[in-house]
């Protein structure tokens, strides 16, 4: 379980995170989704102790970090897999990570199986790992502990495919067990895909939150036509409201809030093929986020 | 920009009846003091650079050694002779080991996961510190026993009687030193967080400054007068000619110590247990 409440970060007169205030549950996967230089790192790193806040709270199992005798045991996090010692190699790492957690030599050989890194590449220098072994490395090390939260700044980073797929399942199956699991990503369909619950971050601020299905649950309409136009003139003068898709591609249809039957009907009144024709759902929640990147893009050029 | 709607409603339970693996967990012990001590010891060793700097005091302690035993006139082959040979690699390489033991963990940043592992700055920074001194204790005992083991070589290629003429006081007074020397180097490290910062503090402090203030001191009378008050690399350095016995001496070494060691590593420390993590 982790509470974040009212949590702020003020750097000179930027607010970097604006009063955010979630929860990640257990038995949940809890994706926290913002476009870069959102604030989600920021807000991760300020659970972690790594950034004082501002303002605002974070707890852990009811604890505030810093309160937690041994984290290791309780809260596994990954907040930057880069972020080693390049002259120490990646066995020495888990090694070092699971004597200061008071664990067992054996457990750095049962992780290092876990994340499928070999005999070979463990003894290896973090320097001449590839990101997506440096992944592996890194989530070994917020697992070793068998902690019942897991906190992952953009683990799927440097992953191939495989790789992605590996670390969804231990992921859901870690909250499947009743653990906690809150991870953040930029990509929308990462978050789509694993998460039970979604925090939607931009600038700092939480702009929505709830599950999955509240959050991808639209009640418009989808449909595409080889001619758009003229299908989204009939529908507005049968009193619908339309809105393009994408204004600048024809081909990724219109939204209406008509419904499926009804917008049928209004193509096969007006003689307009369809192509297709569907519930929007998850429109909303992309719509959202694509403002949200593209706002951070402006501001990025200019 | 839209924003839809927030649902605290969605806090229900849990999957359904899936037993948690995870609840009802005893809290941890809390970690000790000697694991985290062991840990940093084990931290200044376990990486290339840590593993070269180790090795390059033992290789340049044993060629020492054998320098003195070849070239050395044979009055010379005396135990501080092998001492003071072997001594002086390590007084230049311990420090240079506290201050990674300090900056990596910004400078390779894996200060990310020690400090999350260990959420109390202040608990790893001291076992830090107790590493370097027991690194510089163990140090000089080292150094100790490579120069017996020369001493007792030179004199027997010598066909002479081996001349021990280092005393337990000396040999206190060298510690210190050496001690004070890795503080000089912590002290860096934490003041500024960076690897090459802080070696090249350090390499300016020991190599530049001493010559320099040598320099004023013989020219100037005034300096030279008040350097045991100012400068704390030469009253550090007295410590190496054996144990000063008079007050005056420890009251310039404190003073020293304090303006220069003490008071730079609290403003330092100070500053580092509330800087963020990146």
């Amino acid at each position: 379980m982790i509470e974040i409440h009212e949590l702020t970060k003020r750097y000179g007169d930027h607010l970097a995170v604006d009063h955010v205030t979630f929860s990640a549950r257990p038995g949940r996967v809890t994706g926290f989704l913002g476009p870069n230089g959102a604030g989600k790192s920021t807000s991760l790193r300020i659970l972690a102790g790594l950034t004082p806040a501002t303002s605002g709270t974070a707890s852990v199992l009811g604890r505030r970090y810093a309160d937690l005798p041994n984290p290791g045991l309780e809260i596994g996090v990954l907040l930057d897999a880069s972020a080693q010692h390049a002259g120490r190699t990646g066995r020495e790492v888990l090694r070092v990570a699971a004597e200061t957690m008071g664990l067992p030599r054996a457990r750095v050989a049962e992780m290092l199986d876990l994340v499928s890194l070999t005999e070979q590449e463990a003894g290896r220098r973090v320097r001449d790992y590839s990101l997506g072994m440096r992944q592996r490395l890194g989530l070994a090390t917020a697992l070793l502990g068998d902690p019942a939260v897991l906190v992952l700044d953009e683990p799927a980073n440097g992953l191939d495919p495989a790789g992605i797929r590996w670390m969804r399942d231990l992921l859901r199956d870690h909250a499947r067990r009743g653990g906690t699991v809150l991870l953040s990503s930029h990509l929308l369909h990462e978050i789509e895909v694993i998460a039970d619950d979604i925090v939607v971050i931009g600038h700092g601020r939480v702009v929505a939150q709830g599950t999955k299905e509240e959050l991808l649950h639209d009640d418009r309409t989808l449909v595409r036509a080889p001619e758009v136009g003229a299908l989204a003139v009939a529908l507005t003068a049968a009193g619908w409201t339309v809105e393009r898709v994408d204004p600048a591609d024809p081909t990724a249809g219109l939204r209406t809030d008509a419904s499926l039957a009804t917008t049928g009907q209004v193509a096969l009144a007006a003689g307009l093929p369809l192509l297709e024709l569907r519930a929007a759902d998850g429109a909303g929640l992309e719509e959202m986020f694509l403002q949200l990147t593209a706002d951070t893009q402006r501001e990025a050029a200019a | 920009m839209t924003t839809l709607t927030t649902s605290p409603s969605a806090a229900a339970a849990a999957p359904g009846g899936t037993p948690s693996a995870y609840a009802d967990r005893a809290a941890p012990a809390p970690i000790p003091f000697a694991r985290l001590l062991k840990v940093e010891l084990r931290k200044m060793f376990d990486t290339r650079s840590g593993l070269w700097l180790m090795a390059s005091i033992g290789i340049l302690a044993a060629l020492a050694s054998a320098a003195v035993v070849l070239w050395a006139p044979d009055d010379q082959v005396t135990y501080e002779t092998f001492a003071a040979a072997v001594g002086f690699p390590m007084a230049v390489l311990l420090p240079v080991i506290a201050v990674l033991s300090v900056t990596s963990e910004w400078s390779q940043r894996n200060g990310l996961t020690t400090f999350t592992l260990v959420p109390h700055r202040g608990r790893v920074i001291t076992a830090k510190a107790a590493g370097a001194l027991v690194v510089a204790v163990a140090g000089m005992l080292v150094a100790a026993a490579v120069g017996v083991v020369g001493n007792l070589v030179g004199s027997a290629l010598n066909g002479t009687d081996a001349i021990w003429d280092v005393s337990v006081s000396d040999f206190t007074a060298i510690v210190l030193a050496n001690v004070l020397g890795v503080f000089l180097g912590f002290m860096l490290g934490a003041v500024l967080r960076s690897s090459p910062a802080a070696l090249v503090g350090y390499l300016v402090i020991s190599f530049v400054l001493v010559p320099l203030t040598m320099t004023l001191a013989a020219a100037q009378q005034w300096f030279a007068d008040i350097q045991p008050w100012v400068d704390w690399n030469f009253t550090q350095s007295q410590l190496f000619e054996g144990l000063p016995t008079d007050g005056e001496y420890w009251a310039q070494l404190g003073v020293t110590t304090t303006v220069w060691l003490l008071l730079p590593l609290t403003w330092g420390l100070w500053r580092l247990v509330r800087a963020e993590v990146k």
